[in-house]
């Protein structure tokens, strides 16, 4: 490819994370087109269609302005907040839980646009925090209080998928700050002993059952311990290369719950075996190594701080997603980035990419200041 | 603590160069840690897909294939002439699995609804229900309509554990007749998966023998099951056959019954509680074992219900024995023969004569002849057609009792029989040695009088009475056959000299057509003759009943064994009527049977006549029996243990105990002479006012 012929709009952007990530996609639109027993509706049209708008909104957000972002943090992060207080009203007045609001042209689930929020506001936070005082509390308090808000309107939805996704982004943010070590290794100390108490206190009977089922999948085989006994049969009868396209049983005669969804990666390992798997993994090794590396390349605390926040957001989806459907975690309601079936997980990747690609933007602008 | 505080209140020293620093050590720490989660989750998809592979690739194959067993088809069984005793019929059924029931209380009332189950059906469903194993299928229903079977089949989604069929139920063309011959089939028991585990027992539809050929030739009818592989989805759906199987069915087991004299004696039978066994006296070859009253195999294969049960079990007739094999009797004064052989043998002189003048003093006691005024002088030859006892009384004291229990043994009393049957009660002759073994008492006088007429300690079933016959009749050693078939070598003679035969035979034949005691027994052929004995076995000693009326229970048994034609005997026959009040129940169905033999058309004639008396034939008298039962009971009957089932078909258990009170001794049953006289009463009720008036 000689460069001098091609565009510099397109010659500089992020390629060899792209090509991975169009290939990815591709491949989870080709699984939900046998998922969908070999049709393009109501899944693999869709989830394309849906991957191109959300790109050009992701190459959208990558020509902002570090400025604009900065601007933006606190109101953004104060608007989803709102929402989800109006998600709350809403589902009290309406009698039962509600995740979601009606736009009318879309649901919008304001807890899924909260995670690439918090890492904004943080880093945000983070930048204009003086730096003598980040080991203080004063580097502490407010960040906590950030995350602690929305975590807790999350959390009494309930989601608690959601609600730890946010904390996650959030702390590994508070992390990379620099905030003393031993901070986060006591309150991990901590949260080692709360744990057990919170799970028999804190936790619904329904949550409480998914950790007690991830713990013996066969205890209740026919109960909820079903999808985890299922997801890893297709897994495991995949074997080294699959079963062959089209021809996956466990999804196609309804043995695996949400073969599109959350359980996609197990729809995808039947037909394409351990070598389908380890192309996806790597496909993630690719998008976060890149994201990280943008992180460790931005020139500023604030840019930094949001590409790895935004890579560490991504990251926790895909490690959650993919231990559940593996049986090394309890099935919590997280769909794997780019190949699920559903906008709203899409819209928040997209926009942790779109962010990620900004501050990839600045990285090469600078460059070519200096 | 104290150092600990004033560190937290005093700040480490923070610059943006540290700050960055820390930023690329932690990110570096944190990639590695994204690293290694990847590196986890490789390896343990590599593990999954590599080294688990083979375990989860079984466990989406039974996901995804749903085996089910098609049943064999039972072999059929056929009479002598291919006609069917019992054969298999197309079929729409209805089983349930329970284990697989997520709602029972609503799917058993839903299927009830279906399939218009009345009430009684349902309480038998539900004590099926209560005893079965999760796993087996129980049946529903059977036999049923197209309109019902599909109201169900198209329901089924909405009925978890619910299995509709399309296949072959066990049919018993002649129903009650072949009860007791070929036995029934039902579902698999719990006892009988423990020891034969095949799994085409627990398959829905599939029935083993419970009884008799059934039972004995279960693993020949069985044959080899089907199978069908298809794919179904999570919720039970089938997407697709795979392959399917067909089975093998099982053998056909040809019998040497005859079908219609099989059927045509079990209704001669009549309301009587009696067995008929008639034989091919040159081959041995059973043409017809029928006990009755019976039961219909027919509705027995679908589990004998609370009300089938008490009404069979509440009848005094016992439908549930097979009385052919497990009746044990007293075989009265159709022993007379057999004794006069075993005297000649002894080298008596048949022409020897003793004066009968009604009773013979043994010891310090008489005992009467049941002719109270004598016979007069008797030689043996009216010994037995007037079946004098006084003959017997006088020269069993002389030649002994061990040379009439060797000649019971040689005629096949006392014997068991190789045939294929579940089981059979031998019975007893009594002997000296086997007195003091069994009960430690020297043989006395008395008990050799009481066996020569057949009484006291001696017991015979009925088959061993029809081999009896047949050995007479021919002078060989015939056993009884029920598998058609077998070439059998050339019959051993009994080494009975031949004018001692010749002798007996011509006394038995003047029984019926000479001055005997059964001349009503004469066929309706100017050219067959019939020859034969009868007897009549009392129950209770004399001071309780006459034998004759009163009780049904105290009545005597009526006795009669024949062969026929005289000169050339082709059949034998015996006939045992419990309670029939003396042999005058017996020989009239012995003669009809044979009439029927030798023309069907008579033979029948007479039957239609007589059924028309009884309310119909053995099958509606039976469904008569049970709507009146329903009727009465409804569903108060009480349940039926499985042990009780096994307990009343076992019958007697084996052995020789007799089950009349033995006393000292015992009077002769009187025989029925005078009831010969009146056709009309000797051929319908056997019990008539007028045969127990002209007793003496």
């Amino acid at each position: 490819m000689n460069r001098s012929i091609v565009p510099e709009a397109v010659s500089r952007q992020p390629w060899s994370m792209l090509i991975p990530l169009f290939a990815l996609v591709g491949l989870g639109a080709a699984v939900l087109y046998s998922a969908a027993g070999g049709k393009l509706q109501p899944y693999a049209l869709s989830h394309v269609v849906r991957f191109c708008v959300f790109m050009v909104m992701a190459i959208v957000i990558s020509r902002m302005s570090r400025n604009l972002f900065r601007l933006a943090a606190y109101p953004v992060y104060a608007l989803i907040l709102v929402l989800l207080v109006l998600v709350e009203l809403i589902g009290a007045v309406g009698g039962g839980s509600q995740r979601w609001l009606n736009l009318g042209f879309m649901t919008l689930q304001p807890s899924e646009l909260m995670k690439p929020a918090i890492v904004l506001v943080l880093a945000r936070f983070y930048e204009t925090l003086p730096h003598s005082m980040t080991a203080s509390w004063r580097g502490l308090v407010p960040a906590a209080v950030l995350i602690g808000l929305p975590a807790l309107f999350v959390l009494i939805q309930p989601d608690l998928g959601t609600a730890t996704a946010v904390c996650f982004g959030g702390v590994v943010t508070m992390f990379l700050a620099g905030l003393p070590l031993w901070w986060f290794l006591s309150a991990g100390g901590a949260l080692v002993i709360i744990a057990p108490i919170a799970f028999f206190t804190l936790l619904h009977e329904y949550q409480r059952n998914r950790v007690l089922t991830f713990l013996d999948p066969e205890a209740d085989p026919l109960g909820t311990g079903y999808h985890i006994t299922q997801s890893k049969i297709a897994i495991g009868s995949g074997g080294i290369f699959g079963k062959g396209f089209g021809n996956g049983t466990q999804s196609h005669l309804q043995y695996l719950p949400e073969p599109h969804t959350d359980f996609v990666f197990a729809t995808m390992s039947e037909e394409w075996g351990l070598a389908g798997g380890l192309f996806v993994l790597f496909v993630f090794a690719m998008v976060l190594g890149w994201g990280m590396r943008v992180a460790r390349q931005a020139p500023d605390r604030f840019s930094s701080l949001l590409a790895a926040g935004m890579t560490a957001t991504m990251f926790f989806y895909v490690m959650i997603n993919l231990m559940m459907v593996m049986g090394l975690a309890p099935v919590v309601g997280i769909p794997l980035p780019f190949m699920s079936h559903g906008g709203t997980s899409m819209l928040t990747n997209m926009i942790c990419l779109g962010t990620i690609m900004a501050v990839h933007r600045w990285n090469r602008d600078r460059g070519s200041f200096r | 603590m104290k150092f600990d505080f004033r560190r937290l209140l005093r700040p480490p020293h923070v610059t943006a160069g540290t700050l960055r620093n820390s930023f690329d050590r932690r990110s570096v720490v944190l990639g590695a840690i994204q690293g290694g989660v990847g590196c986890l989750l490789a390896t343990r998809m590599a593990y999954l897909s590599v080294f688990e592979n083979e375990k989860y690739k079984l466990q989406a194959e039974s996901n995804r294939v749903n085996l089910s067993l098609i049943p064999p088809r039972r072999g059929w069984i056929l009479d002598r002439n291919g006609r069917p005793l019992a054969s298999n019929r197309a079929d729409f059924r209805v089983d349930i699995i329970p284990e697989r029931m997520r709602d029972p209380a609503r799917t058993i009332a839903e299927l009830g609804r279906l399939l218009s189950l009345g009430p009684i059906a349902m309480q038998d469903l539900e004590d099926k229900l209560e005893r079965a194993r999760g796993f087996a299928a129980v049946e529903v229903a059977s036999r049923l309509d197209w309109e019902r079977f599909a109201a169900v089949s198209v329901r089924l989604p909405d009925l978890p554990g619910v299995v509709t069929q399309r296949g072959y139920s066990r049919y018993y063309p002649t129903g009650p007749s072949v009860g007791h011959l070929i036995g029934y089939v039902g579902a698999a028991s719990a006892e009988e998966f423990e020891k034969d585990r095949d799994p085409v027992l627990i398959t829905p539809g599939y029935k083993v023998g419970k009884d008799s050929l059934e039972k004995f030739f279960e693993k020949d009818l069985r044959g080899k099951p089907g199978a069908r592989r298809v794919e179904v989805t999570a919720s039970g759906r089938i997407v697709r056959d795979l392959d399917t199987r067909e089975d093998v069915p099982g053998k056909t087991i040809k019998l040497t019954i005859d079908a219609d004299i099989q059927d045509y004696a079990a209704r001669r039978i009549g309301p009587e509680s009696a067995a008929v066994v008639v034989m091919d006296c040159r081959t041995g070859d059973l043409l017809a074992m029928a006990s009755m009253p019976s039961f219909d195999p027919n509705s027995f294969s679908d589990g004998i219900g609370r009300l089938e049960w008490k009404m069979l079990s509440d009848d005094d007739h016992v439908p549930l024995r097979n009385k052919v094999l497990r009746g044990l009797y007293p075989p009265g004064s159709t022993v007379k023969p057999m004794v006069g052989l075993a005297f000649m043998e002894a080298g008596l002189d048949p022409d020897e004569s003793v004066f009968c003048g009604g009773g013979l003093r043994v010891g310090n006691r008489v005992f009467h002849c049941w002719n109270r005024r004598g016979h007069g002088q008797v030689n043996m030859a009216k010994g037995i057609y007037q079946s004098c006892d006084v003959y017997f009384y006088h020269f069993a004291q002389r030649i002994g009792m061990d040379p009439i229990a060797a000649m019971a043994h040689r005629l096949g009393l006392g014997a068991e029989f190789e045939l294929p049957v579940a089981g059979q009660s031998y019975g007893t002759v009594p002997d000296p040695a086997w007195k003091l073994r069994k009960y430690k008492k020297e043989w006395q006088t008395f008990d050799t009088v009481n066996a020569t007429i057949g009484q006291g300690y001696f017991l015979v079933n009925p088959l061993q009475q029809a081999v009896q016959a047949s050995r007479i009749a021919s002078g060989r050693i015939i056993m009884p056959r029920l598998i058609h078939g077998h070439q059998q070598d050339a019959v051993p003679s009994l080494g009975v000299p031949e004018e001692h035969l010749a002798y007996v035979r011509r006394a038995m034949s003047d029984v019926a057509n000479g001055p005997g005691s059964a001349p009503n027994s004469k066929l309706p052929f100017p050219d067959i003759k019939l020859a034969g004995k009868t007897g009549t076995a009392q129950v209770v000693g004399l001071h309780i009943s006459n034998g004759k009326g009163g009780l049904w229970k105290h009545r005597d048994h009526g006795h009669f064994i024949c062969f026929a034609p005289a000169e050339n005997p082709r059949y034998a026959c015996s006939v045992v009527v419990e309670h029939g009040g003396g042999s005058g129940a017996a020989y009239p169905i012995a003669r009809d049977v044979l009439t029927y033999i030798f023309d069907r058309e008579l033979g029948m004639t007479k039957l239609t006549e007589l059924e028309k008396k009884w309310g119909g034939t053995a099958k509606e008298r039976l469904d008569a029996r049970f709507r009146a039962y329903s009727a009465e009971y409804g569903v108060g009957a009480p349940k039926v243990s499985p042990e009780e089932e096994r307990r009343k078909f076992q019958g007697l258990p084996q052995g020789d105990d007799p089950r009349q009170p033995i006393s000292e001794a015992q009077s002769p049953a009187p025989e029925p002479e005078a009831a010969a006289s009146s056709p009309a009463s000797a051929s319908s009720a056997p019990a008539a006012p007028a045969a127990a008036g002209q007793t003496p």
